[in-house]
């Protein structure tokens, strides 16, 4: 049939299209800087101190153009903490005002009512405030002491300053998935949407990953539960749980450097925004060609849009529905890239990582944690 | 109105004997299957998937009625299937009735 939205595809036809790459990126994540607040221990782009090679505001700028140029619909914002930088509203609303549509990600720690009332004014924009649990002993656990107060705080001034329906975004973790279903509540309560997304092992990640991941049986119910929920948004992270029967909502793809891809803050290119690895390094958007020459041009993007080889989930009948799962979780638990998810359904990813010895395994590049760690929150109306 | 979030307006029915056009608040990009089109109100993103139905959708705004722009532009047997993917773009609101 000649027209279909992505839900519920199994469309292979089309997705061995957006397989083999487009011209442009679909949508791309935009990580503005490596400053944050916070310290959250799953960070995927272990984010804490500013980078002081950071894109000036007129680099970041021309690469609003560039992707105006390339008809990217969106990107999504994030970091660190993108409202860290003293450039933010410039650079969004130079996005925006090109119809660059902008997503963005924040701890709320600085979304004030003054600044959600901005944020309401503008065309193109959503916002999404993360929460990693409904109860701040949940969440603090993983985003730091005080992180949950501000976060609602932030969802309180969006509210009042009536910007419509935000996004409450989640990292489903062993602690959180008993309550999705008071998550949802709270969305509602918001008349917000809530968005779930999948825990990768990249960045700090790589630390907590074996302790937060959830368990098989949490990855049943988290299907069961999402199949129930269509209106609950996912970024189409959870595809590896389509093995599990009718597959998720989404394309079921994954797209690193076929229809997405990642800007760090310093310009770097990266095949996807979890792969923060000089072996996904495709380039930098400050060398000539800028970045629509990485993204064309790179011969890492060109080598993640040939076919790829099942390899050792050729066997499995259900390869066609998760297609193997996520990159960067296999590359990061030090699992073949051709072989299973270490979250696959079916256990075989848990065996695999059962034959391997945790030392040696690949470590993200760029560290900027804060070298001491503190939580310290400023509180802002 | 910053962030709609999906549409809580019912489309309208496909009527083919009525005048349509691509929505207004629809960017289309050509791609060699077809088109993305993006939904910058609803924020949808919807895959075109034929180079046909893109150039009808753009032939739309020229003709009297969906039904005229499909007699003028598609090949008799396939007219049928090309009304109902214009039907699923009315539903998801890339196209909008004049």
């Amino acid at each position: 049939m000649p027209a279909k939205t992505p839900a519920k595809t199994r469309d292979s036809g089309l997705r061995d299209r957006l397989a083999h790459g487009l011209d442009a990126p679909i949508c791309l994540t935009w990580e503005l800087t490596y400053a944050c607040n916070l310290a959250c221990v799953h960070c995927l782009s272990s984010s804490g101190r500013r980078d002081p090679r950071e894109l000036t505001s007129a680099e970041a700028m021309s690469v609003i153009d560039e992707l105006v140029a390339m008809q990217v619909f969106y990107v999504n914002v994030g970091g660190g903490e993108p409202m860290l930088r003293p450039d933010f509203f410039d650079l969004i609303g130079y996005a925006v005002d090109h119809r660059v549509g902008v997503k963005f990600s924040t701890n709320g720690t600085r979304l004030s009512r003054a600044r959600a009332e901005q944020l309401a004014s503008m065309d193109y924009l959503d916002v999404q405030v993360s929460l990693d649990g409904v109860t701040a002993e949940v969440n603090d656990g993983v985003r730091g002491s005080g992180s949950y107060a501000a976060a609602r705080r932030a969802m309180d001034h969006l509210a009042d300053a009536g910007f419509g329906p935000f996004k409450i975004n989640v990292v489903v973790t062993r602690h959180n998935v008993g309550q999705l279903d008071a998550l949802m509540a709270l969305a509602d309560h918001y008349g917000a949407q809530l968005r779930v997304t999948r825990l990768r092992p990249s960045g700090r990640g790589a630390d907590s990953w074996e302790d937060l991941h959830p368990t098989a049986a949490q990855q049943r119910f988290l299907y069961e539960w999402l199949c129930d929920r269509p209106s609950v948004l996912t970024g189409d992270s959870f595809f590896h749980l389509s093995a599990l029967g009718e597959p998720l909502d989404g394309l079921n793809l994954c797209g690193a450097g076929r229809v997405v891809c990642l800007i760090d803050p310093v310009g770097d290119v990266y095949a996807c925004p979890f792969v923060i690895h000089d072996e996904f390094l495709a380039g930098n958007v400050r060398r000539a060609g800028g970045f629509t020459g990485v993204w064309r041009s790179s011969d890492l993007f060109a080598s993640l849009r040939e076919p790829t080889s099942a390899g050792a989930c050729s066997s499995c009948g259900s390869y066609d529905a998760c297609r193997g799962g996520c990159m960067a979780a296999k590359f990061f638990t030090g699992l073949p890239l051709d072989g299973p998810d270490p979250e696959c359904v079916f256990g075989h990813g848990t065996e695999a990582l059962a034959g391997l010895r945790s030392a040696g395994l690949p470590r993200p590049a760029a560290d900027h944690s804060a070298r001491a760690v503190p939580v310290r929150l400023v509180s802002r109306g | 109105m910053s962030s709609p979030g999906p549409s809580t307006v019912t489309a309208p029915r496909f009527d083919a004997d009525r005048p349509w056009r691509l929505h207004p608040q629809v960017a289309l990009r050509d791609e060699s299957f077809g088109a993305l089109a993006y939904h910058y109100g609803n924020r949808r993103l919807i895959f075109l998937r034929s180079r046909t139905l893109v150039e009808l959708v753009e032939a739309l705004e020229r003709f009297e009625s969906a039904g005229d722009a499909v007699n003028a532009t598609i090949e008799p047997a396939q007219r049928p299937a090309y009304k109902r993917a214009l039907a699923r773009l009315a539903a998801s609101e890339v196209i909008d009735a004049r």
